[in-house]
């Protein structure tokens, strides 16, 4: 059955474990400033130059809550069909670190601002929900340097505070292609509600990996294991692999797992143990003192729903019913906001088939060989269209489009520009046309002769001739019309 | 309920607050009076009480999305007991 | 001693504004008797070189619209006070010169207020007789090795012995009221959310009010509208009209119901405490006012409520001393070495017990039995006072079950020691403000207070009770210099 070959299963003799996997996403909240203070979020800054004396912890300094990041928060709990709390609590998760100034982390652990919601993955065989527990807001923290200096570790704030959205999904992964697929989701649809930037490069988006194996059929949860801060898709399948074979390998010599939190080390890609047990962490949570409840009214989050754009599960079902799209060709061009604005934008302008063809084949393979992303595109939406709209009124043929394209793609000019300069517009005068046509006849009796005793493939060659004479420009259109009368 | 030794020394681990053995014991001695003080609230029933954590009469105020700190690093490594020029120095953390 | 040092905060205003003294005359009258009282400690770090230039500054360029015009004032070292070494009585911040000032010394002066120095305090607030400071115990001026009462104990003993014309203290349980009660002073808690907390080094961050500290009521109500004020900084502050607290201070208590709680008449109460209060009570009817029994049932419970209540949030709010931003650090062969050797150095024994406790009761499998339960417990006291004052515009309770007591006395027992707050623990609990003011003196000549507590936001009607006591009741302060000679 072609179900059970996607299955991804571990397998130890004639044994097979299936691999259950929740993921805790961090998102860093777009936003001018942080979530308790205001100082910038921006990245790559010069160390501790976006440190505020909140930021720092410095003595009697207290936070004051960001609203849009309260307002990012919803919206991203609404685009995943959340319950929006209308009470929601702020907690001190108290532990110590080098990079966390405050000595706890101000997060929500009881009442979170999102409760429970759902994402919907399309996998080969067809659609699946992951079920979303809750999302909460939290403080980042800052960062410790280990590798300037030999002697000492170095902390930099400028992280520090910075809003992030946790967003802890139920154990319903099973495979590292729904893992994939999800954090993808995710990410699209952040960035479709401008909630995320979905930069993970950038540490804008990282997980948190809950693994744990159990025997197929099995309907008890196995031990998890907790990987911190993975921060690729490629990361996050790499540690999943390596933990859930090991969390086997200890299984079948007859060991049991230990809850514990491991670290994901990518050089040698493999996960290991973080703390030690005589330092199991109690982070003593509790309500944090210097903020009240955050209570919402329902007029405030209706308002919010009001600004919600048209997500992508939404954009894909119109673009099916509207354009006539296949639901795989749907799915491309929903999938990044980017891509799909930039599909309308042609397509609103030109034609819808057309546009598709063009995005998924040749921009698409043009973005992937400069390595760029759809709005660094030499070729304008606006020029797509008009590309597009010169091979729909005949201007110009698919073929020499082809030849537009690539100097679009290298000048960024217009296309009509460039038909223009280039001399590249088809030639679809009949008149002109029957003067080259005459002459390749005239050119060529054997062949005429040959052709007309039955040797239909030499049309080919007329037609060849025509268009070498043209210098490509002659509308293959009319050219089969013509030869075809003058030849029968 | 009684406080043993090996709690106040997990507490002093939790804590970050190193202790000597003779002062653990005092420590010890005196959390115990305290908490024997602190038992009496185990007389008052309170299943039906919601618990109370802020007396302000006000609500959360929302903060508008500015910056409105500048560039201040100098001022805040000023205080720093160890520091460069850009960084807070502390000694080397192995992960 | 100077005839300026004797006069008080609202006198000083009056002869600066009509131009009988200068900043600078009273700005060196304080400092010099401030330099000759070194002996009570009550001075961590001082500000006298910056002041008179301030105060010279004031004077060539004076603004007499200003509330406190050019007048000195020392304050609590709990307050930040920018380029002014703040230490919190504390080891781990003894090199700690903030960057920022905090709002309400921020609101001193702007109000024309010159700030001549940082006075002496239990270590972060934590304690009830100044004993718990790095920077060595403070002597009341009242009597030699006499505790000033605690946390403010530099403040009550810098204002009773006239070294700062009025003081500004911070009240999480009692650190206000005690040391005035201790001192023969007036000392005000106001409504939490009143004063900003902004800049002032956190001990429990739902009970922490600064307030002021004065020789009078008149003083109080000035000094509370110069530190009282709206401050989108701290997320607790709470935005309502403040009063005209100075102008609208009326003796009238006619008809006024003042509630006493029966379960203040507390087992083995002293004697000249109990007469104090029927003093007290005495005066309020001779005055028109009408005294009403009332029972606050659940007042036994909110001790140990604060104690588990504060040191939760301690433990966390100096979660931050950790040797990297800012003050002490001691040398780690690792991270968490040295933040080991940092904390237990840096903080002081009764800090550390504090941690402690508030560590332990936010543990896993403690939180339920102990920090859920104090915080119904703090409802069911709030809820107390929510009942009285359907029946009472205010209650009057003694400020202490003792007078000041002997320095090293309670040292060695937490729990005793603890005790000496019994009286104004519930008040913080229920975010409510209360006034102490002096009403006598117990056999050893040691002054005794009167608690005065309002509903939220009542600051002017505890005042005004206050003030009719204050006038009727004839108390003065019995104090002979002993420290100067």
């Amino acid at each position: 059955m072609s179900d059970q070959i996607k299955e991804y299963l571990i397998l130890r003799d004639d044994k097979e474990y299936e691999v259950i996997i929740g993921l805790e996403v961090h998102a860093q909240v777009l936003s001018e400033s942080k979530l308790f203070s205001s100082s910038p979020t921006k990245f790559g800054s010069e160390p501790n130059t976006q440190v505020s004396l909140v930021d720092a912890a410095f003595p009697g300094m207290l936070p004051v809550i960001n609203e849009f990041c309260i307002k990012q928060a919803i919206k991203t709990g609404i685009g995943l069909n959340a319950k929006i709390n209308n009470k929601s609590i702020f907690d001190r998760k108290n532990y110590f670190y080098a990079d966390l100034p405050q000595g706890y982390q101000i997060s929500q652990y009881k009442n979170p601002i999102v409760g429970e919601g759902s994402v919907t993955l399309d996998m080969p065989d067809g659609e699946k929900m992951i079920g979303i527990e809750r999302l909460h807001l939290e403080q980042d923290a800052g960062k410790s340097i280990h590798d300037i200096d030999p002697q000492n570790t170095l902390v930099d704030l400028n992280r520090s505070g910075v809003a992030l959205m946790e967003i802890v999904s139920k154990p319903d992964l099973r495979s590292l292609d729904e893992v994939n697929a999800y954090i993808k989701k995710l990410r699209s649809i952040m960035r479709y509600l401008g909630t995320c930037d979905g930069n993970m490069q950038e540490g804008s988006l990282r997980a948190d990996v809950n693994v744990s194996v159990r025997k197929k059929g099995e309907t008890e949860l196995g031990t998890r294991c907790e990987i911190k801060n993975v921060n690729s898709i490629k990361f996050m399948q790499m540690a999943i692999d390596y933990e859930a074979n090991r969390q086997v390998d200890i299984l079948e010599e007859g060991g049991s797992i230990d809850q514990e939190t491991r670290l994901f080390d990518t050089k040698k890609n493999e996960t290991r143990s973080m703390r030690t047990k005589e330092d199991a962490h109690d982070y003593r949570y509790f309500p944090d003192p210097d903020l009240l409840p955050l209570e919402l009214n329902d007029d405030f989050i209706n308002e919010i729903k009001k600004e919600i754009p048209e997500l992508p599960d939404e954009k894909k079902k119109r673009f099916i019913e509207k354009f006539n799209l296949s639901p795989y060709e749907a799915n491309i061009l929903v999938s990044d906001i980017e891509t799909s604005k930039y599909f309308e934008d042609v397509s609103k302008n030109s034609d819808v088939k057309l546009a598709t063809n063009w995005i998924t084949g040749e921009l698409f393979a043009l973005l992937n060989n400069k390595s760029i992303e759809i709005t660094e595109s030499p070729i304008t939406s606006e020029n797509l269209a008009k590309l597009i709209n010169l091979i729909k009124d005949g201007t110009i043929s698919g073929k020499i489009a082809k030849n537009v394209f690539e100097i679009m793609a290298d000048s960024g000019k217009d296309p009509k520009k460039i038909v223009e300069e280039k001399g590249l517009k088809q030639q679809s005068d009949p008149k002109e046309l029957e003067k080259i046509i005459d002459k390749v006849i005239s050119d060529n009796p054997k062949n005429v002769e040959a052709y007309k005793l039955g040797k239909d493939k030499l049309f080919g060659f007329f037609v060849g001739q025509v268009m070498k004479q043209s210098n490509g420009k002659a509308n293959p259109q009319l050219v089969n019309e013509i030869l075809k009368k003058k030849l029968n | 309920m009684t406080i043993d030794l090996k709690t106040v020394k997990h507490i002093s681990k939790l804590s970050r607050i190193s202790i000597e053995e003779e002062k653990a014991k005092r420590l010890t001695n005196d959390l115990n009076s305290i908490f024997k003080f602190i038992e009496k609230l185990n007389e008052l029933d309170t299943s039906k009480t919601e618990p109370l954590t802020s007396v302000a009469e006000t609500t959360l105020k929302l903060r508008r999305d500015k910056i409105e700190s500048k560039n201040i690093r100098e001022d805040i490594l000023k205080n720093s007991p160890e520091k460069n020029k850009d960084f807070f120095v502390v000694p080397k953390v192995v992960e | 001693m100077s005839e300026i040092n004797n006069l008080k905060l609202c006198d000083l205003v009056d002869k600066i504004k009509n131009k009988k003294l200068s900043s600078k005359e009273i700005t060196e009258a304080f400092i010099n008797r401030s330099k000759k009282s070194s002996k009570l400690n009550s001075y961590i770090t001082d500000n006298f070189d910056n002041a008179l230039n301030s105060a010279k500054e004031f004077d060539e360029k004076p603004d007499f619209n200003k509330k406190i015009p050019g007048i000195p004032l020392a304050v609590k070292d709990l307050f930040c006070t920018k380029n002014l070494r703040t230490t919190a009585g504390s080891k781990i911040l003894e090199n700690f010169i903030p960057t920022y000032e905090s709002t309400v010394t921020q609101n001193i002066i702007d109000h024309g207020g010159i700030i001549i120095g940082k006075l002496n305090c239990d270590e972060f607030a934590m304690g009830s007789s100044n004993e718990t400071s790095n920077y060595g115990n403070v002597q009341n001026p009242i009597s030699e090795n006499l505790v000033p009462g605690g946390s403010s104990g530099g403040s009550s003993a810098a204002l009773a012995a006239k070294l700062t014309p009025a003081t500004i203290g911070t009240d999480t349980g009692g650190s206000i009221r005690q040391p005035a009660s201790f001192t023969g002073t007036v000392g005000l808690k106001p409504t939490y959310g009143s004063c900003s907390r902004y800049g002032i080094v956190a001990f429990a961050s739902s009970l922490d009010q600064a307030g002021p500290m004065t020789h009078d009521v008149k003083d109080c109500a000035l000094l509370l509208e110069v530190m009282s004020s709206f401050d989108t900084k701290d997320s607790t502050s709470v935005e309502f009209t403040r009063g005209n607290y100075l102008n609208d201070l009326n003796e009238n208590i006619k008809g006024k119901k003042i509630g006493i709680p029966k379960e203040y008449k507390v087992d083995g109460m002293p004697k000249e405490i109990e007469d104090l209060w029927e003093k007290g009570i005495k005066i309020i009817k001779d005055n028109g006012g009408d005294v009403i029994d009332i029972s606050l049932p659940n007042t036994n419970y909110a001790l140990p409520t604060y104690y588990i209540v504060a040191p939760a949030e301690a433990s966390s709010n100096l979660a931050r001393y950790d040797g990297v931003k800012y003050g002490f650090r001691s040398k780690g062969e690792n991270l968490i070495d040295m933040y080991e050797k940092t904390r237990s150095e840096g903080f002081g024994d009764e800090v550390k017990r504090r941690i402690m406790i508030g560590t332990y009761v936010l543990s896993s499998g403690y939180y339920d039995a102990y920090y859920l339960k104090a915080q119904k417990v703090r409802r069911l006291i709030k809820n107390d006072f929510d009942e009285a004052y359907k029946k009472v515009d205010a209650i009057l309770t003694p400020s202490t079950p003792s007078s000041a007591f002997k320095i090293g006395e309670k040292l060695n027992d937490p729990v005793s020691m603890y005790l000496n707050d019994i009286f104004t623990v519930p008040i913080n609990l229920a975010g409510l403000p209360a006034i102490s003011i002096p009403a006598g003196h117990d056999n050893n000549g040691f002054p005794l207070g009167l608690q005065i507590i309002g509903k939220a936001f009542d600051e002017q009607n505890i005042l005004n009770i206050a003030y009719s006591i204050e006038k009727n009741i004839g108390y003065k302060n019995h104090i002979n210099d002993w420290w100067i000679k």
